[in-house]
């Protein structure tokens, strides 16, 4: 085995004891998927429960549990892994790098996760149920009140901290250390980048999460008192934490998404990216910004007014690099020689109802029109918006762009626009009607509701379910390609650019083991 | 893992793309299983059964975990022995330490950061100090004070008697961390000028002080808890006290096995004037703890 051009292994061990990045590339990805369809299936159980009013289907504990648990697996199982896992594939494909810097850690950030995940949904079975304080599990909710199980909860986190940490420095060590010569860091395509700064987020939050989630365990077990006001603590001192970690990890959901949609939008506007520095800057000036709003989901807790305020304007500066980003995007388009295959599909959706998404932000971000939103659907509309047709359709996109690389072979493309379309629909069907409940006052994770928001309810129910089914499709269409189909070419795209092209569809099992020159 | 060091050398132009490796899967199956137990191990605890199934479990992660350090650390020495990483590898191990240790201090700053906020705001709203008097409502007798000896809710939580006085075992402590750190340093520079006995010596000081450390923040638990009522479940500051100097002490007993496993490889003759990252990384980990420290006397003990 001196020669390090071979293949692949053979057999499961395979993927258990590999250092190949497109191995775990793939791994991540699948695991994402199959924490989708898991996550996705507590969303359809919420949805069928919000059919029509009244408890029709589940008891109100179990329904806590689910919207827990669909958040905790949609944001740390189905969308960072997704990332990650393109991140792997793309990333030393795109800088002429041979694999991830640090191969055997890359293997262990990976195989945690179904680790962690395993202890984490087990608590559904245990005794006193799983988590049932929403994905935020703020004390005392998560603390005296919190079933028994919530001790692996918090391990389990703990775990998904370990993994989110080291697949993180790997990303860092990779991007600065393994460019090939002549890819200098303003040459680097705006995926890279994203991820670049996100891996400086998750860094710098993943420890903070563990932090509250081990003052949490402390306060359940070792009888200390940082969430207890009995004991001279503070129960919103859990939020500040929280949310110090929460508000970033968002953007860590979303900036990667940003790198694929800038990767995607001028290869089939056959146009350059409009404004490459600006965005460069923007991503980070957002990163920057949101260590410095997270108190705009806690307006309503009983902060002084001169942290409202604050809080409310730097919340309201993110539109400013987000607009950039928008701006764009729409002027690479502009006179472009457009052509919509099904990447380019879901990035002009992601363009469109992100900045929806962001819109809505922009509203919730007014302090004083918050006290209206708080934890109504509004909210839950707003943070769908940014999260399914933004993080997730981004990820669709991304797999639509470099599936025929990943695989050799092209994608039954008229199934993914019926794949598209059926999203797109399912997912306006769901959400939209949600600003309208919320405006209206009704309160999010809660079993029951007022007659008067039946129909839209109704409605997003249909919608969800359609969302739900079609998502079979997609693996239908995956699966189907990684088996056969009509062979693609190197590069499969005319108007794609970025060294990941240049080598073969499906990418050899090792890139790049020479540094490509880079002009 | 018979083809362990298939790829390429460490000639520049060409990478070190290491082989399939069991240690990842080991490391994950004893995480698991170590924080498994431990969390048998609490919830029985505190449901007050007498299930021990949690402590094997606990047991069982915890031998896989040393096994796991052992092996996959082994093979990292093995082929750094064996000239495979070139200084690119080299590189990457650097960022890989230095954002490691970053995240610890992210780790940290979450408890600093949380004893800031309950020491500006929370105490002082508790107090009744702005606009908020949920709590004149609750304990009306409450006055807020820090650090805070009488909590809202004494019974639940009976504040501490007395605190650690700074200038006693905290101050030995923050001479004996920060000399540590000089002779690690002075061990250092011995190793880039190949002086090996003096490289020992230094680094055996440095080892004794950590060790000395630890003995002395035990002594310090042990005096808390017996003879002046600080404990953990003696209200925040109590929990801030323990959490911060029981997370460092944590960390310092981290560093001092790192530091002992380079002894160890510098007795062995592994390491050259040039080439000795291994014990870098140690030396990084015990600066930043030795920091940590400074912030701790100040901010805990005597502010």
């Amino acid at each position: 085995m001196s020669d390090h051009h071979h293949g692949p292994e053979k057999g499961l061990m395979r993927w258990v004891l590999t250092t190949n990045h497109k191995d775990i590339g793939s791994m991540y990805m699948w695991f994402s998927f199959a924490m989708f369809l898991l996550g996705g299936s507590m969303a359809m159980v919420i949805r069928a429960e919000l059919f029509q009013p009244g408890l029709q289907i589940v008891e109100p504990n179990f329904f806590n549990q689910m919207t827990t648990m669909h958040g905790l697996i949609m944001v740390f199982g189905a969308v960072m892994p997704a990332f990650v896992g393109l991140a792997n594939w793309m990333i030393p494909m795109m800088i002429g790098a041979p694999d991830m810097a640090l191969p055997r850690m890359n293997n262990w950030s990976f195989w945690i996760l179904p680790f962690a995940f395993a202890l984490m949904v087990s608590t559904l079975f245990m005794e006193g149920g799983g988590p049932n304080f929403g994905w935020t599990f703020y004390a005392p909710l998560s603390t005296d009140y919190a079933p028994p199980s919530t001790t692996f909860f918090i391990f389990a986190v703990h775990m998904m901290g370990v993994s989110s940490i080291m697949g993180a420095i790997n990303v860092i060590a990779t991007i600065l250390n393994l460019r090939a010569p002549g890819m200098t860091l303003m040459k680097m395509p705006l995926f890279v980048w994203t991820w670049l700064i996100t891996a400086y987020l998750l860094i710098a939050v993943m420890p903070v999460l563990a932090g509250a989630v081990t003052m949490m365990l402390m306060d359940i077990h070792f009888g200390t008192a940082f969430f207890n006001a009995g004991g001279g603590g503070d129960p919103v001192l859990f939020q500040h934490v929280f949310w110090f970690f929460g508000h970033p990890e968002v953007y860590i959901m979303i900036l990667p998404a940003f790198g694929i949609v800038s990767a995607i939008i001028p290869a089939f506007s056959r146009k350059p990216l409009f404004g490459y520095t600006s965005m460069v800057y923007a991503v980070a000036s957002i990163a920057f910004l949101s260590f410095i709003v997270w108190a705009h989901h806690m307006f309503t807790v009983g902060i002084p007014l001169v942290g409202e305020i604050f809080f409310m304007y730097a919340t309201m500066l993110i539109a400013v690099p987000t607009g950039v980003k928008v701006f764009n995007w729409i002027a690479t388009m502009f006179r472009g020689s457009l052509s919509f295959e099904t990447p380019m599909l879901f990035s002009v959706a992601f363009v469109v109802l992100f900045t929806i998404g962001g819109f809505s932000g922009l509203m919730l971000s007014i302090a004083p029109a918050d006290f209206q939103y708080h934890d109504t659907y509004f909210v839950v509309a707003h943070f769908h918006y940014v999260l399914v047709p933004g993080a997730i359709f981004a990820i669709f996109a991304g797999t639509y762009y470099w599936l025929p690389k990943w695989t050799g072979h092209m994608y039954d493309t008229a199934l993914s626009k019926v794949h598209f379309w059926m999203s797109f629909i399912g997912m306006n069907l769901t959400f939209f009607p949600m600003h309208f409940v919320g405006l209206a006052g009704m309160p999010r994770r809660i079993p029951d509701y007022n007659m008067q928001f039946a129909d839209f309810n109704m409605i997003s129910s249909i919608g969800g379910f359609m969302f739900g089914v079609t998502q079979l499709l997609f693996l239908f269409i995956v699966i189907k390609c990684v088996r056969g189909g009509e062979k693609a070419e190197a590069k499969p795209w005319e108007g794609a650019h970025g060294l990941e092209w240049m080598v073969p569809s499906p990418a050899p099992y090792h890139t790049f083991t020479t540094p490509p020159d880079v002009k | 893992m018979a083809n362990e060091n298939q790829g390429a050398g460490a000639d520049e132009g060409t990478y070190y793309v290491p082989a399939q490796s069991k240690w990842p899967i080991v490391a994950t199956v004893g995480l698991f299983l170590t924080l498994v137990g431990a969390g048998m191990m609490m919830n029985s605890m505190s449901a007050q059964t007498s299930d021990a199934t949690g402590h094997y479990v606990f047991f069982a992660g915890s031998l896989i975990m040393a096994w796991m350090l052992f092996g996959w650390f082994g093979d990292v020495i093995r082929e750094s022995r064996a000239g495979l990483y070139s200084a690119q590898m080299d590189r990457s191990f650097r960022w890989g330490m230095g954002w490691f240790i970053f995240s610890e201090v992210m780790f940290f700053a979450a408890f600093f950061g949380t004893l800031f906020f309950i020491r500006f705001f929370a105490v002082p709203w508790l107090g009744g100090e702005g606009d908020k008097g949920v709590s004149q409502m609750l304990w009306p007798g409450f006055e807020a004070q820090w650090p805070l000896m009488t909590n809202p809710d004494p019974e639940a939580f009976p504040g501490p008697r007395e605190l650690v006085n700074p200038w006693t075992l905290p101050l030995i402590n923050t001479i004996l961390l920060v000399t540590s750190s000089v002779t690690c340093t002075k061990a250092h520079h011995a190793l880039v000028a190949d002086n090996r006995s003096s490289t020992k010596t230094w680094l055996m000081l440095t080892l004794i002080l950590g060790f000395v450390f630890l003995v002395v923040q035990g002594y310090e638990y042990y005096h808390a808890y017996h003879e002046l009522g600080l404990t953990l479940n003696s209200g925040i500051y109590g929990s801030t006290f323990f959490m911060l100097t029981g997370f460092h002490g944590a960390h310092v007993t981290l560093g001092a096995i790192m530091l002992t496993i380079m002894y160890i490889r510098i007795a062995k003759g592994h390491f050259t004037a040039r080439n000795h990252f291994g014990f870098e990384a140690a030396a990084w980990y015990w600066h930043f703890v030795d920091v940590v420290w400074i912030g701790l006397f100040l901010f805990v003990y005597i502010l």
